[in-house]
């Protein structure tokens, strides 16, 4: 058994801290130390996005990146989507658009489409579905969630404009 | 016939529990903290057939941080005793015997031992260090070679029902049923076209995203509270009762959000551990399954060998049938093959049918339902048959479907005659889509058609509604929600009570505060659930009528009550007044029903597809999809889009790429998400969806269920299209490029 680091970082823009063993990942420490569940566990192997955040403004797979490498670092989770009460539109819309049936991949859809509207405010559909193929969606068929996107980037833009 | 106007009922209203859902605050089970807390492993056997000689957990519970190991050892001695948990009556000792393998491990995957420690690292360390002593045996994985003779036995107690009759025989047959109506030899000898085929289907798993979890405590005044993901509170509290040989009464199970299930999560397998593990340690443990054991240690869905024959006259009537349908059940009998026999020509109206059906053992996971479980198996084969007749016949093969579909009066040959259903109204919509009339066109290209049925299923529902001064309604029911059935609950109590749906607050309750309720499966909960909230707000509707009649002094046989409008010559009154003063007309209101609906409503689905073939490489790019669905009456259209589009993109996985992939020696060999590949966003279109409406006249707003047929035509509708894009039949899946390729170096 190994013994605890501790960790400095920031998480939806508050710092945070804790201790974690070397080889806990990002995922575990978000999770069972710092208490944000949104992100999930699906495969823990990089491979269903479930556990996608941002990370110094790319996103990861946060099972993939070791806790003592958020020392320093910027984060962001599902949790700091919203501002106060006011729902982010990619939010919205995924209620709107009934883009969520059980609702387990959400949480790394919507950071991951976040990611893709922050830089690109206007992108096409086939180019919403490469970006969001790095998430694994079972119940929708995804047709939902592209529209609920498609429905955010129209409502950011318009209130860019 | 004229829709009644609804207020409610075919709305899009956003779901009760959104906000939770898109904030990351919903819990889902592995979301569950508790003070301390335990975090438990399960060991797994790395064979797939073998004889577990000893298990020494010594070292492992000496470990540092270690508190507690179990193996079967641990549970009740197992009789042979039956149990109904779920999904019909089972051996309590297979239900025991999965959950931690006792003298045979019967899969690779198949849970051997557990421990708990503090941390979830330290618990799968110290599991590495229990010793097991095993025997391999040598191991069969495919259902025709398990029913050869001399093939190795999974069972050794294990005797074929032979037709009803329990046989002699030990046998890794666990079943032979058949079916008869008419006489088929007679129907192929009048016959002018036959087709004949064979098909299999591998094995693939429902991959909802949520691994399988289970939190529990055996608390020090004996009750063993559970929160776990499950598609059934109760059927957990009844398997878990069972397993641990204890009364239902001393389990309490609270549904956590679930992640997705597909028929998946029905059976328990982590519950009954983490209790065991918690009864030694006096802690609440906690058991998330990693990836690989969903795959390896969870029931997947059938793999299945089918022969079907079929034989029409010129004139496009079929008039005789035969299937023969082999499914591999996995480690324990219960291959679903029965609805198979019931859906293999549910379509149909055929006078000569002749249907076998075998359920066989195999040393792969103890399958579980998916989706319509056994008909999109089936359904491969008939509609590929159906296909080729068209062909053959030279009639388009949306035409010959309607020519021979199943109508209001047709019998089946498991026995039902069909009340009102859509078969026809299903055809028609797909006949008369943009999509059906529109030119393919390019090379490489095919356009395939099938249609599908799911009989759907009833089952007991509670549901309470208590009405709060404020004019709102607290809605209690049973049924986990998967995806959305919160929602399409509140929508039927909502229109009774006239008021909109966000006035009715819906909470799914643990099983100390909801009267039994059935799993979430056979598409029930909007139609079953449905009538129970329905009925519960008409009682409320009923108790309010009596409040009205009171502060009016009129006898409530005369009020009369419109759209949540209470009126009696010349008195009106809203329900939210009448609300706002059921204190002083005699405190609380609450409504109750508890119900077993007879009147369920099967589904039939069908689709249109279009495929490119790249004939360099074998791969299938889905072009258009479209789905048409006999919703019998949509509550939430956008949740019935919803299940079509889901189910149909699971069926294109099927079709085109899932597969268990396993070693001769009964190894999966794609146990990742990398490897067992379903469809990404990138491998899709659009998902274009019709819905259909032939009201169910046995429930009151119609509701027939559509959780579930949208899966059974998929599979036949692409592999028609990959067929005629290829000029070669398709009759095995999936059709992934490999199989593809070799499929067109056959022609030569
Ligand atoms: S909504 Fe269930 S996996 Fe996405």
């Amino acid at each position: 058994m190994s013994s605890n680091v501790r960790v400095s970082t920031t998480v939806n823009g508050e710092p945070a801290e804790f201790l974690c063993e070397p080889r806990e990942s990002l995922l575990e420490c978000l999770r069972d130390k710092l208490n944000l569940t949104g992100a999930k566990e699906g495969c823990n192997d990089g491979n269903c996005g479930a556990c996608t955040v941002e990370m110094d403004g790319r996103i990861v797979t946060s099972c993939l990146v070791l806790g003592v490498e958020a020392q320093g670092a910027s984060i962001g989770t599902v949790e700091g989507l919203a501002r106060g009460s006011a729902l982010h539109p990619l939010q919205t819309a995924f209620l709107e658009q009934a883009a969520l049936q059980c609702g387990i991949c959400t949480p790394g859809f919507l950071v991951a489409a976040k990611a893709l509207l922050d830089h690109e405010p206007d992108p096409s559909e086939d180019r919403i579905r490469f970006w969001l193929a790095t998430t694994l969606g079972r119940c929708t068929g995804y047709d939902k969630i592209i529209r609920a996107v498609q429905q955010a980037a129209r409502e950011m833009r318009e209130v860019k404009a | 016939m004229s829709q009644p106007a609804y207020s409610v009922i075919g709305t899009r209203p956003i779901r009760h529990d959104g906000a939770d859902k898109v904030t990351g605050r919903a819990l889902y089970g592995a979301d569950f903290q508790m003070a301390g807390l335990l975090h438990g492993f399960v060991l797994r056997s790395p064979h797939a057939h073998a004889r577990i000689k000893s298990i020494d957990t010594s070292r492992a519970e000496a470990y540092p941080g270690v508190k507690a190991v179990v193996t079967a050892a641990d549970l009740p001695e197992s009789s042979d005793r039956m149990v109904d948990i779920g999904e019909g009556e089972t051996p309590l000792s297979y239900v025991r015997g999965n959950v931690l393998a006792r003298g045979k491990a019967l899969y690779r995957g198949h849970a051997v031992a557990a421990v708990a420690a503090a941390s979830l690292h330290v618990a799968e360390e110290a599991a590495r260090l229990i010793e097991v002593e095993y025997e391999p045996l040598p191991c069969v994985l495919t259902a025709p070679e398990a029913m050869l003779p001399g093939a190795p036995l999974l069972h050794e107690d294990l005797h074929t029902h032979e037709l009803g009759e329990k046989t002699s025989t030990a046998s890794n047959v666990s079943e032979h049923f058949r079916h008869v109506m008419g006489d088929s030899e007679a129907g192929f000898a009048e016959a002018e076209v036959i087709v004949e085929r064979e098909f299999s289907t591998s094995t693939v798993h429902q991959g909802y995203i949520e691994p399988q979890n289970a939190t529990a405590l055996w608390n020090n005044d004996g009750r063993v509270l559970v929160w776990c993901s499950t598609q059934g509170s109760f059927v957990v509290r009844d398997a878990t009762a069972c397993v641990l040989d204890i009364p239902v009464s001393r389990v309490k199970v609270t549904p956590m959000e679930i992640g997705g299930g597909f028929g998946g999560k029905i059976p328990v397998y982590l519950e009954p551990v983490a209790a065991l593990l918690s009864k030694k340690t006096g802690r609440p443990v906690k058991i998330v399954m990693t990836r690989k054991d969903v795959l390896e240690g969870t029931g997947p869905t059938p793999g299945s060998f089918l022969r079907v024959k079929m034989g029409a006259k010129k004139d496009g009537r079929i008039v005789a049938a035969q299937a023969y349908l082999a499914f591999e059940a996995g480690a324990y009998p219960g291959a679903m093959v029965g609805p198979a026999g019931m859906c293999v020509f549910a379509s149909y109206d055929i006078a000569n049918q002749t249907i076998h059906g075998y359920d066989v053992v195999v040393n792969k996971p103890s399958t579980a339902a998916y989706r319509a479980p056994g008909a999109p198996n089936a359904a491969f084969a008939t509609e590929s048959v159906v296909d080729e007749l068209a062909e053959k016949l030279g009639i388009d093969p949306i035409e010959l479907r309607l020519m021979n579909a199943a109508k209001e009066g047709t019998r089946r040959a498991d026995g039902p005659k069909y009340r009102r259903i859509g078969c026809v109204e299903v055809l028609e919509a797909m006949k008369n889509s943009e999509h059906y009339r529109s030119p393919l066109g390019g090379p490489n290209r095919g356009r395939g058609v099938a249609i599908g049925f799911w009989f759907n299923v009833g089952l007991p529902s509670s549901c309470t509604i208590s009405i709060n001064a404020d004019g709102t309604a607290n809605l209690v029911e049973g049924s986990t929600d998967i995806g959305g059935t919160r929602t399409s609950i509140a929508m039927q109590a909502a229109e009774v009570l006239g008021i909109p749906v966000d006035r009715v607050n819906p909470t799914v309750a643990d099983t100390d505060s909801v009267g039994f309720t059935a799993v979430t499966g056979g598409s029930r909960v909007t139609f079953a659930t449905g009538i129970a909230a329905y009925e519960a707000a008409q009682d409320v509707v009923r108790q309010m009528r009596e409040r009205a009649a009171k502060l009016w002094s009129v006898d409530p046989d005369t009020v009369e009550v419109d759209r949540g409008q209470y009126k009696q010559n010349g008195h009106s009154m809203s329900f939210a007044d009448l609300a706002a003063r059921i204190g002083e007309t005699g405190g609380p209101v609450v409504g109750r029903a508890a119900v077993n609906p007879k009147g369920v409503g099967g589904s039939f689905a069908g689709v249109v597809v279009d495929v490119e073939v790249d004939p360099e490489t074998g791969k299938t790019t889905i072009l258009r999809f479209t789905s048409v669905q006999d919703a019998g009456k949509a509550i939430h259209p956008a949740y019935v889009e919803g299940q079509m589009q889901g189910g149909s993109v699971q069926g294109i996985g099927w079709a085109l790429n899932e597969e268990y992939w396993m070693s001769k020696d009964g190894a999966m060999m794609n146990s990742s998400l990398l490897d067992y590949r379903m469809p990404t966003s990138l491998d899709l279109p659009m998902i274009d969806t019709i819905i259909v409406e032939v009201p169910n006249p046995g429930h009151p707003f119609g509701v027939r269920g559509v959780g579930e047929a949208n899966i059974v035509p998929p599979t036949p509708a692409i592999a028609n299209a990959v067929s005629h894009a290829t000029g070669v039949r398709m009759t095995r899946l999936p059709m992934n490029p490999p199989a593809v390729m070799a499929a067109i170096w056959s022609k030569g």
